[in-house]
């Protein structure tokens, strides 16, 4: 094939507008342009707002991750006024926290990536029946068992935050509703039918064996539910070399604790742990529809290039750690954690990498929640007393489902005088930098596949859909 | 009857919501009442070009289409160029997609208070000028005339919510398949009437506290939020307390107040969301249809007359003290 250019968009499955600009040569991807094409200005609508508002809006940022929204907006806030939450009210934050992550995963998996692999153009692959009678777009039957598990399982949500999404439950100092014992017993019961449906359908087998899994071997010999049909079309279609990243992880840590997150906080680069810093993050211009230098987030602006000029190629800016792209999502959280799975997969870092750190942190994160709601005790106080921040600086880190998540706040005399946000499709998927090095996403496309015919490659679009990127969050 | 989608200027938590849908799930619901997606962003197996081919033929109307689903703003800016949200791949704006498709479409539908009024994208400075698709804000005319009507002849039908109940969509759907959707049946905001034609205030676990204004003066707090904490549960339309949402679930259920999210321009307004604003002591916003002066003169007395059950709980985070029980007969 002679070098061509491949505009591929509408992207769907990927929550979100997308658009990727392909330059091939020899049936492969040479380089990749990736635009987040919707800028919506979040950051300036904040501007001047009441620093409270900052709950209510925030959350509107992405329907997928409103609650982390929620949650490092309240964190940003509660550091701005020198708040401490009940720690009570803490815990249910980060129940509610994890659940929307859990949902989303599971949403991920069984709507937007697998059903790729019901395509016709795997007809005639050993597996392809199978994965049209569970997998099918709108049809499968792991997407009916899905959407109704996951529905039940945000229950949860609809009793300690009112709704789903955009819930205003989450304040600096604690959770609006103190839940009853009966509230706490009823809540049990859904984890507990949560637990049987990935038990029943995903994993086929008791959660605790995935989690005891600590190598590839391991791993390429779990042979039950949904997950070993996954791993058997990536063994047939090398999936764990397809868009292989730089193996460079950023996690901030999942769901505070008084002991510490219960999802380690750290980066993963050249093959080992390291600190995280959050001094060295920077946010570079360069190739993004966006005026100003590179700075670190908290003296950030958003001013857009209104005439879209070059070089830029995207609404979405590039954060940088260090001067470092990092990938961010399940598998980084599991790297940095120090799960010996993930840990043996950091290295490979490619679609099978991605996706089994997904199912890995489904398997732990359904025994955190557990934990997490036997440890509630209802006569506790679930919210301290506090009073909205007037003057100060906070950042608020958590992790969304897609990975790091921040908000840096400055209020003064009660007001939002700057309000920055980098999501973690903002990481992944970030354009180019000065140096002109490339984002995550644009690196791991490099080589991809593209077969004769072909304008939307099915390569790129398991790449892709392996990030579980949230473009609303992306630009926001 | 056939559906297409499109998401512009929003989240996509109105999708993500419609995905709660129970008793049946979304699809089977949808499956069962003949309708079907010609493409859905979240749903959908065609990517690329594929899609651009079903727009265009929807454009040229060599694709007949029943239902055009918007969910999300439509961002004119920069300048009126739409730019803001080039529809990936097309190399056009999705202002220009909607303008072009709405006409085509049997009945449009506006999914979400930002894909009805502008919503929470056009907040603040309104950075990427945000309409709703055929209002801006509470004024007629936003990325389609005001005049516009779809084939049915009717006007774009406002699913309006931030986000929407699940059931809000799947019911309008349900009344488009059934031939069942009238211009009478929408409200002045061209809502669906059967949720806009409730209040929020309607079976809300707070009404007792509500009819001794036994207030809250903190979230988290039972007693009733509108005096202090800037619920409008009582002027908000929807039946977010007769239905549920998530189970159980609802705003003020959960402890915090109705913001409007139902209504045009709900993300200014003009305060912070959990403050109500008063004059001389009083709320300014009042209940819906209620005299003034007979609204103080209630209020005043029913304060005076709360029992203390009421008014310790009000300012409690739990029920502190029961109802009393009626004594057994000797």
């Amino acid at each position: 094939m002679s070098d061509t250019q491949l505009l591929v968009g509408p992207f769907n499955r990927v929550e979100g507008d997308l658009e990727i600009r392909l330059d091939v040569a020899e049936g492969r991807v040479r380089a990749a342009y990736v635009n987040s094409p919707l800028f919506r200005g979040f950051e300036r609508m904040l501007l001047g707002k009441g620093a409270m508002d900052a709950l209510t809006i925030t959350p509107r940022i992405c329907g997928i991750c409103s609650i982390s929204q929620s949650a490092a907006a309240a964190q940003a806030l509660a550091q701005a006024g020198g708040i401490v939450p009940a720690p009570e009210g803490e815990m249910v934050a980060a129940l509610l926290h994890a659940v929307e992550n859990q949902a989303d995963h599971m949403t991920h998996f069984n709507l937007f990536f697998m059903p790729d692999f019901a395509r016709a153009t795997y007809g005639g692959r050993r597996w392809h029946e199978r994965a049209v009678a569970r997998f099918t777009a709108m049809q499968g039957s792991a997407l009916h068992g899905a959407l109704e598990a996951r529905a039940r399982l945000l229950h949860i949500v609809g009793m300690l935050g009112g709704k789903w999404p955009h819930t205003l439950a989450i304040q600096p100092g604690g959770v609006t509703r103190a839940p009853s014992l009966r509230d706490k017993l009823r809540m049990q019961a859904s984890l507990r039918a949560f637990r049987t449906y990935l038990e029943a359908e995903m994993f086929g087998a008791p959660l605790e064996a995935f989690v005891a899994l600590e190598s590839v071997a391991a791993l390429e010999a779990w042979d039950t539910g949904d997950v070993a049909l996954f791993l058997e079309i990536a063994a047939d279609l090398d999936l764990a070399a397809m868009g292989r990243g730089a193996g460079r992880y950023l996690s901030y840590g999942a769901y505070p604790t008084a002991g510490g997150p219960v999802f380690a906080r750290g980066i993963w680069a050249e093959g080992a742990p390291g600190a995280f810093d959050p001094a060295l993050i920077a946010e570079d211009l360069s190739h993004a529809w966006m005026l100003g230098e590179a700075v670190h987030p908290q003296a950030g602006e958003t001013v857009p290039d209104e005439a879209m000029r070059d070089p830029g190629y995207s609404w979405c800016k590039a954060p940088r750690l260090g001067g470092l792209g990092y990938e961010t999502g399940a598998l980084a959280r599991q790297v940095v954690d120090g799960h010996p799975l993930a840990r043996a997969l950091a290295g490979e870092g490619g679609v099978r990498a991605r996706i089994v750190g997904r199912l890995l942190e489904i398997a732990r994160t359904q025994r955190v929640m557990e934990a997490m709601l036997a440890g509630i005790d209802p006569a506790a106080r679930f919210m301290a007393d506090w009073t909205p921040p007037r003057d100060g600086v906070g950042a608020g880190l958590v992790e969304a489902a897609r990975g790091a998540l921040g908000h840096w706040c400055r209020i003064e005399k009660g007001r939002i005088a700057s309000w920055q946000i980098i999501a973690p499709t903002t990481w992944n998927f970030s354009p180019r930098d000065a140096g002109g090095v490339p984002g995550p996403l644009e690196a791991a496309l490099v080589g991809a596949e593209v077969q004769p015919g072909e304008d939307t490659p099915i390569a790129v679009q398991h790449i892709v859909r392996s990030f579980d990127p949230c473009m609303v969050c992306t630009v926001h | 009857m056939n559906i297409l989608w499109l998401q512009s200027g929003g989240c996509g938590g109105c999708t993500m919501s419609l995905l709660c849908a129970e008793d049946p799930n979304v699809l089977a619901l949808l499956a069962g009442a003949g309708l079907d997606f010609l493409w859905h962003p979240t749903l959908s197996e065609a990517t690329g070009a594929p899609v651009r081919t079903l727009l265009e033929e929807i454009r040229e109307g060599r694709q007949a289409l029943d239902i055009l689903c918007v969910e999300g703003s439509i961002l004119r800016g920069p300048n009126g160029t739409g730019r803001f949200h080039m529809l990936a791949g097309t190399g056009r704006s999705m202002l220009d997609w909607v303008r072009d498709l709405a006409p085509r479409a049997g009945h449009v539908v506006a999914v979400g208070t930002c894909a009805t009024y502008g919503g929470v994208t056009s907040a603040g400075e309104n950075p990427a000028d945000a309409v709703g698709v055929q209002y801006d804000g509470a004024h007629p005319g936003g990325a389609l005339a005001a005049d516009f009507r779809s084939r049915s002849g009717l006007p774009v039908i406002n699913v309006a919510g931030c986000p929407t109940h699940p059931d809000w969509v799947t019911e309008t759907l349900l009344m488009l398949a059934a031939d069942e959707m009238h211009e009478e049946m929408l409200d002045g905001y061209g809502r669906p009437r059967f949720y806009a034609d409730h209040l929020v205030h309607h079976a809300c676990p707070k009404n007792e506290f509500y009819e001794y204004k036994a207030s809250a003066t903190h979230l988290s707090e039972m007693g009733c939020m509108m005096e202090h904490l800037g619920c409008v549960g009582t002027q908000a339309v929807g039946d977010c307390n007769i239905r549920s949402w998530n189970g159980e679930g609802s705003c003020t259920r959960a402890g915090y107040p109705c913001i409007n999210c139902t209504a045009p321009e709900f993300e200014e307004p003009g305060h912070g969301f959990a403050e109500t604003p008063k004059f001389a002591g009083i709320p300014v916003g009042l209940p819906s249809d209620m005299p003034k002066a007979w609204f103080m003169a209630l209020a005043s007395l029913s304060k005076a007359a709360t029992p203390p059950r009421i008014a310790r709980n009000a300012v409690a985070d739990r029920i502190t003290v029961p109802p009393s029980l009626k004594k057994p007969k000797p």
